[in-house]
C-alpha cells in the first residue's frame, strides 16, 4: 500500500447499497480519503527519508522519536486516516456476498466473548460510545486473543499512543462524515446496518495474517 | 409539572409520619431546587440562515443532537446533586480538571450549543465601538481575526469547536476545542463560538467545511450580541 497514493475502492461506489448510499462512498473515498493522502505526501515532502517506512510502519512510529516533532501531528491525523480508510474499504463488500467468520475465527471470537452476538454487542456499545469523531476496532491482542476497543479521530491499534494496541481485524468508522447524508444523527441505525455489508472473507484473511504477526492492509 | 409537586408533597407528607428514608428525602430537594433543563428555542425561523445553513441542518442539529444532549444530561442527573446546580457549574465540576465524569459531554454540549445559536444572527450586525476597539488591539485588525478564527475552525481535527474568549488577563483569544469541552473549563469567558463538529455542515457542504466557515465568519455572526457579552 503506497504512502502517497489513494487506493482504489474495491469495488463500486454504488455496491454498498442500500446500506451504505454511492453519494457517501464517494465523498468518503475521493475527498476525505484524499485529503489524508495529500497531506501525508505534503509532510513527507519535507522529510523523504520517512517514505521508506510503508503505511504500517509509519502509523507504528507515531508517537515515537521516529516522526519528527514538526510533523508529529500531521503524520498521527493523516497516516492514521490513511491506514484506517484503507483498511476500512477492504473489510466491506456487496451485501450477501459473505457467509460469516471462518471456523476458526469463530472460535477465536467465542473464546473471547463467548458468541458473535456478544462480540456484535460489545462493538456496537464501542462504536455508538465514541463521543465526537473517531474509530471501533475487532483487534488481535499481542498475546493472543480478540479485543474490541475504541480511538479518537484517526487513531489507531497500531500507533504507539492509544490506550489498547493490536493488530486490526475489522474496524468501523464512525466519524459522521462515514454516514451523516443517510442516516443524519442515528449512529446507532448506521452501526447495525453495516454488518449487511462486513466482508468476512477479508475479516478471516486478516486474522490468520495477525496471528502470525502480519498487519493487513 | 404542578400536579407531580403536589403528588411529590402528599407523598412525602405520608413518609414523614412514618419516618422517612433518605432517599425520599433526596427526590424531593432535588424537585424543589430547579426544574430540569430545557431545550431553548431557535432564535430565528428554521429557514432564517440559508444558504449557509439549511432548514434541513437546524431540524437534525437543533431538534434531534441539541435535544438529545439536554435530555441525556436531565437523565444523568436526575436526583443526584448535580441537578441542583447551574449548568456553568456543572461543567466546571464534571471536567474534573481534564479527567471528566459521563455527564460532562451533555453538560458542555447543551452550553455550546445555547451559546452557539445566540451567536449567529440572520441579518448583518455590527460590533460596538469599545469590542472593535478590543479586537484591533489584540489581532491588529478585524480582518486579522477572522483570519485567525477560520483558521481555528478549520485545523480543529475531528469534532469541536473555535472560539472568541476573554482571558484571565482580560485580552481576547481565538481559540479551538475539541469534541464538548469549551472555554469555562479553563477560566475563559467565551464570547462567540463556532460549530465545526461534521453535523453542523455536512448535509449543507458536506467535506466543505471552509465553505460553511466562510459563510459563516461573514454573513451569520451576531455582532451586537458578542458586543453584549464583551461588555459584561
Amino acid at each position: 500500500m503506497s504512502l502517497t497514493e489513494l487506493p482504489p475502492l474495491p469495488y463500486s461506489y454504488d455496491a454498498l447499497e442500500p446500506y451504505i448510499d454511492a453519494e457517501t462512498m464517494n465523498i468518503h473515498h475521493t475527498k476525505h480519503h484524499q485529503t489524508y493522502v495529500n497531506n501525508v505526501k505534503g509532510a513527507l515532502e519535507r522529510f523523504p527519508e520517512l517514505k521508506d517506512l510503508g503505511l504500517v510502519d509509519i502509523n507504528k512510529a507515531v508517537g515515537t522519536e521516529k516522526i519528527p516533532q514538526e510533523i508529529a501531528t500531521v503524520i498521527r491525523n493523516n497516516g492514521g486516516g490513511h491506514y484506517n480508510h484503507s483498511f476500512f474499504w477492504k473489510v466491506m463488500g456487496k451485501p450477501g456476498d459473505n457467509n460469516g467468520p471462518s471456523s476458526d475465527l469463530k472460535a477465536a471470537i467465542d473464546s473471547s466473548f463467548g458468541s458473535l452476538d456478544e462480540l456484535k454487542s460489545k462493538f456496537n456499545a464501542a462504536g455508538a460510545a465514541r463521543f465526537g469523531s473517531g474509530w471501533a476496532w475487532l483487534i488481535y491482542k499481542s498475546g493472543g486473543g480478540l479485543a474490541i476497543t475504541s480511538t479518537a479521530n484517526q487513531d489507531n491499534p497500531l500507533q504507539s499512543i492509544v490506550d489498547e494496541g493490536g493488530i486490526p481485524i475489522l474496524g468501523l468508522d464512525v466519524w459522521e462524515h462515514a454516514y451523516y447524508l443517510k442516516y443524519r444523527n442515528l449512529r446507532p441505525a448506521y452501526i447495525s446496518a453495516w454488518w449487511n455489508v462486513v466482508n468476512w472473507e477479508q475479516v478471516n484473511a486478516n486474522f490468520e495474517a495477525a496471528k502470525k504477526g502480519d498487519v493487513p492492509v | 409539572m404542578a400536579t407531580m409537586l403536589a403528588q411529590t408533597h402528599a407523598f412525602t407528607g405520608l413518609r414523614l409520619m412514618q419516618k422517612p428514608r433518605s432517599t425520599g428525602c433526596s427526590r424531593v430537594r432535588g424537585v424543589a431546587a430547579r426544574a430540569e433543563l430545557e431545550l431553548k428555542p431557535l432564535p430565528f425561523a428554521n429557514d432564517a440562515l440559508e444558504p449557509t445553513i439549511s432548514s434541513a441542518t437546524l431540524d437534525v442539529h437543533w431538534g434531534k443532537h441539541h435535544r438529545a444532549y439536554v435530555t441525556n444530561l436531565n437523565n444523568q442527573i436526575k436526583d443526584k446533586p448535580l441537578a441542583n446546580k447551574t449548568l456553568e457549574e456543572i461543567i466546571v465540576e464534571t471536567y474534573n480538571s481534564g479527567s471528566p465524569t459521563p455527564e460532562f459531554n451533555n453538560a458542555g454540549q447543551v452550553f455550546n450549543h445555547d451559546f452557539y445559536w445566540e451567536s449567529i444572527s440572520p441579518s448583518p450586525t455590527e460590533p460596538s465601538a469599545e469590542l472593535k476597539a478590543a479586537i484591533d488591539e489584540a489581532f491588529g485588525s478585524m480582518d486579522e481575526f477572522k483570519k485567525q478564527f477560520k483558521a481555528a475552525g478549520a485545523t480543529q481535527f475531528g469534532s469541536g469547536w473555535a472560539w472568541l474568549v476573554k482571558g484571565k488577563d482580560g485580552k481576547l483569544a481565538v481559540t479551538k476545542t475539541p469534541n464538548a469541552e469549551n472555554p469555562l473549563v479553563h477560566g475563559q469567558t467565551p464570547l462567540l463560538t463556532m460549530d465545526v463538529w461534521e453535523h453542523a455542515y455536512y448535509l449543507d457542504v458536506q467535506n466543505r467545511r471552509p465553505d460553511y466557515i466562510e459563510s459563516f465568519v461573514e454573513k451569520l455572526i451576531n455582532w451586537e450580541k458578542v458586543s453584549e457579552r464583551f461588555a459584561a
